[in-house]
């Protein structure tokens, strides 16, 4: 049991990052993308993403909720360090969050304001979230390579997270918007791709430990379907996305499906280079581990309510499935 | 001048706790108005209710969503600005806050979407269910958060070796000696705040000439609940305070500035205390008051601060104290004032739906003067009696500490102007009540999101 419970939870922790990824990422890239669009387009777009928001952005809290309960050491250590970026974050996050209800609830005259802070907010929080990414996976460190290698990051994240949104867009909406979305997903295709190569091709150089574990035989030929899934995935998106008829027969989830394959093999690279550390070459998880009195009190707390909360969550989706249609308190 | 770190993280954590709670404290009580509302109308038929919730559900997401993205600054700053706390209480925050991430943030926030926009899309009845847990969860958030705070004050259920804690009983631990009176004393002001939100905003509405049938509705329940929780929380503040002197007889005596341990101790009704000199300035004393209240006996031993290795600051403590409590008479004065007009089959008159919109955000002061009071009166300790606040905060650099400070408190600034602006602009709306008059012209449907 005391080898069970943190890589239990050390998995719980990166599986809810990873949905916050995927769910908040489609938000925060309709954020992004917000200027592009007309008033009326705004609208819809904001309301595609109006029910579930709220919830989405709750996986973050329990990422690092979790990485607080099941890893204290590691916890206070992580977010001193990411202090400043985390705190840039918060103030994107902030803004992005009153701005879904001042936008409508201010008065016109205003409108334009929180629009403003609505796309403000989405982009610096990307920015923000990648940054501390790159922070993270060398390992916290100062030098001038880790902070290059965390501004690139700062930029791919939120070229992923637009690519989401499109696809989302292209899901919920039809019509002019629909197009739009098309095309915008079009445009972010290659530089999404451009940084997400960048990023694996750096991240050995950055750290030699990582290298390692990546190039040393016979495991670098179990991992080869990492790399040839995200290459499948992203020549599929690619070629999708040139193909509008097929993306207007309702295709459209394809693409989705594919950016999420992206991330989810994102998520098992990153875990393969850092497992058994927290954090990289300073502390494994089993060393930042809280005691198991505690791991055991809220392992059964996880084991209950993580598959009602996928439940419900999922319910909510389907109570709001289907074309966007204007949002109502009516 | 120089600025202590110490004090900065203080002040930093202060100051987004204080914007948060301004939120939850509307939100858990509200929650539970809306859920009246539409049970109202499920049961009477009555358009009125209806009218009510739509009204009142858009200013619940607005509150609500101010209250979750402060409430994501306040997890990320346990980390941030007290990484020592979690270092050496872990094993008993975590789990808690765990718990409440799991139980209560996902239950409200999913709901939440089918409270606000589901009514077209799913049944009255799931629509009835998707409210209540909206409600639920609120009220469950506040169950672990304040579990959690209550054990910081009077902790319970854990050993402390090598400078960590470690569970023994969770039941101790949740239900430890201070938690069912703060949970009580937090739940019913925050049915006082959200109570006098909707009467204040309502008897404003009246006053502008945009009512309706519903408005006068929404007024009276506000003023009613007010006036049956008021002398319930006055009942509940006085069992908390008697439970505080049991274990924390330091924040009591901080409370009511007495310096020297005495019998038939007296209540300093107002005066200037001061630390240097040990004594209070220009009191106006009600001779054995003190130990009245707190021992239930005139000539009651109430130990003073003189008696205590360390204290917690006494002047800011004294002065929350008292502004709780004068807003809780005045509470008391218009909430009672108001409900006897509709005794006696009246509505209230211009002069008191003036006091009823002047008390609109008395919650809120009350509010945070009774945290006030119960976090400062914890100073020194984070937890109370094992380890000092001092002991665990982050070794930020001033100038960083200033910096995200000042861009902290101009947002919020910013953000409390807007909240207040936005619920403004909303009153001055006409009520759908009186939209509605002329048959048959359905006002536009509100556009775009949240």
């Amino acid at each position: 049991m005391t080898e069970f419970l943190p890589v239990f939870f050390v998995f719980a922790m990166g599986l809810a990052l990873l949905v916050y990824v995927v769910l908040d990422g489609f938000d925060l890239g309709i954020g992004i993308l917000l200027p592009l669009a007309s008033e009326p387009h705004k609208d819809v777009m904001i309301s595609s993403i109006g029910p579930f928001w709220d919830a989405n952005e709750t996986w973050i809290v329990l990422g690092v909720g979790i990485l607080l309960i099941a890893f204290p050491q590691a916890h206070g250590i992580v977010l001193t360090a990411l202090y400043t970026p985390v705190t840039i974050m918060l103030f994107g996050l902030i803004l992005r969050g009153v701005a879904f209800d001042f936008r409508v609830k201010a008065g016109d005259d205003r409108r334009g304001l929180w629009n403003n802070a609505f796309f403000a907010g989405s982009l610096v929080a990307s920015m923000a979230q990648g940054w501390m990414l790159g922070a993270y996976i060398t390992g916290l460190q100062d030098n001038t390579t880790s902070l290059a290698f965390a501004a690139l990051i700062a930029v791919t994240l939120p070229a992923l997270y637009v690519m989401l949104g499109a696809a989302w867009l292209m899901i919920k909406t039809e019509h002019a918007l629909f197009e739009h979305a098309m095309r915008w997903g079009k445009n972010a295709w290659l530089p999404m791709g451009a940084g997400l190569l960048l990023v694996s091709v750096a991240t050995p150089l950055v750290s030699s430990e990582i290298a390692a574990r990546w190039f040393t035989l016979p495991n670098a030929i179990g991992l080869v379907p990492i790399p040839v899934t995200c290459a499948a995935a992203y020549l599929g998106i690619g070629w999708l996305l040139r193909r509008p008829d097929v993306l207007r027969a309702g295709y459209a989830k394809a693409v989705f499906i594919g950016l999420v394959l992206i991330c989810l093999m994102a998520a098992f690279g990153l875990a393969y280079s850092l497992y058994p550390d927290i954090i990289l070459g300073r502390m494994t998880l089993f060393e930042a581990a809280a005691h198991s009195s505690s791991l055991q009190f809220i392992f059964w707390g996880v084991a209950v309510t993580l598959p009602l909360i996928a439940a419900y969550s999922i319910y909510v989706y389907r109570v709001f499935g289907g074309k966007t249609t204007a949002l109502s308190y009516e | 001048m120089e600025f202590d770190p110490f004090v900065l993280a203080r002040i930093q954590f202060a100051a987004n706790i204080s914007f948060h709670i301004l939120f939850p404290a509307i939100t858990i009580g509200l929650a539970w108005i809306l859920f009246f509302f539409r049970l109202r109308f499920t049961l009477t038929g009555d358009e009125a209710w209806e009218y009510a919730y739509t009204f009142w559900v858009k200013v619940f997401a607005l509150t609500f969503a101010l209250g979750v993205v402060s409430g994501i600054t306040m997890s990320f700053q346990f980390g941030t600005n007290w990484p020592g706390f979690m270092e050496i209480a872990g094993n008993i925050a975590g789990p808690l806050l765990g718990y409440e991430v799991l139980t209560a943030f996902f239950l409200e926030a999913s709901f939440l979407g089918i409270m606000l926009f589901g009514k077209q899309r799913v049944s009255n009845r799931v629509h009835l269910i998707a409210t209540f847990l909206v409600a639920f969860g609120t009220t469950l958030s506040a169950f672990w958060i304040l579990a959690l705070n209550s054990w910081m004050q009077t902790p319970a259920g854990y050993s402390f070796t090598d400078g960590q804690f470690y569970a023994q009983s969770w039941l101790s631990i949740i239900f430890n000696p201070s938690f069912p009176y703060r949970l009580t004393h937090m739940l019913l002001a925050s049915f006082l705040t959200s109570a006098f939100l909707v009467a204040g905003v309502s008897a404003w509405r009246v006053r502008q000439g945009v009512d309706g049938p519903a408005t006068w509705k929404v007024l009276k329940t506000g003023v009613m609940l007010a006036a049956c929780v008021i002398p319930v929380q006055i009942f509940v503040g006085d069992l908390h305070g008697l439970n505080t002197l049991q274990h924390q007889p330091e924040k009591i005596a901080a409370m009511e500035a007495i310096w020297e341990t005495e019998e038939g101790a007296a209540f300093t009704l107002v005066g200037l205390p001061d630390e240097n000199t040990r004594s209070t300035r220009y009191a106006i004393k009600i001779p054995y008051a003190a130990s009245l209240i707190l021992t239930h006996d005139a000539q009651g031993e109430v130990r003073g601060l003189n008696s205590f290795a360390e204290h917690p600051p006494v002047a800011p403590v004294f002065w929350s104290f008292r502004v709780m409590l004068g807003i809780g008479m005045l509470m008391l004065l218009v909430s009672w004032s108001v409900a006897l007009c509709y005794l006696r089959g009246k509505r209230p008159g211009p002069v008191l739906l003036r006091a009823l919109s002047w008390m609109t955000f008395s919650g809120w002061v009350a509010t945070l003067a009774g945290w006030y009071v119960t976090e400062i009166g914890r100073q020194p300790w984070i937890v109370r009696g094992l380890v000092k606040t001092s002991e665990v905060v982050a070794d930020h650099s001033a100038a960083t500490l200033s910096g995200t400070l000042v861009g902290y408190i101009g947002l919020y600034v910013f953000l409390l102007y807007s909240y207040i602006h936005a619920l403004r602009y909303l009153s001055t709306k006409p009520a759908r009540s009186l939209e509605m008059t002329s048959p048959g012209v359905k006002p536009a449907l509100a556009q775009g999101a949240p």
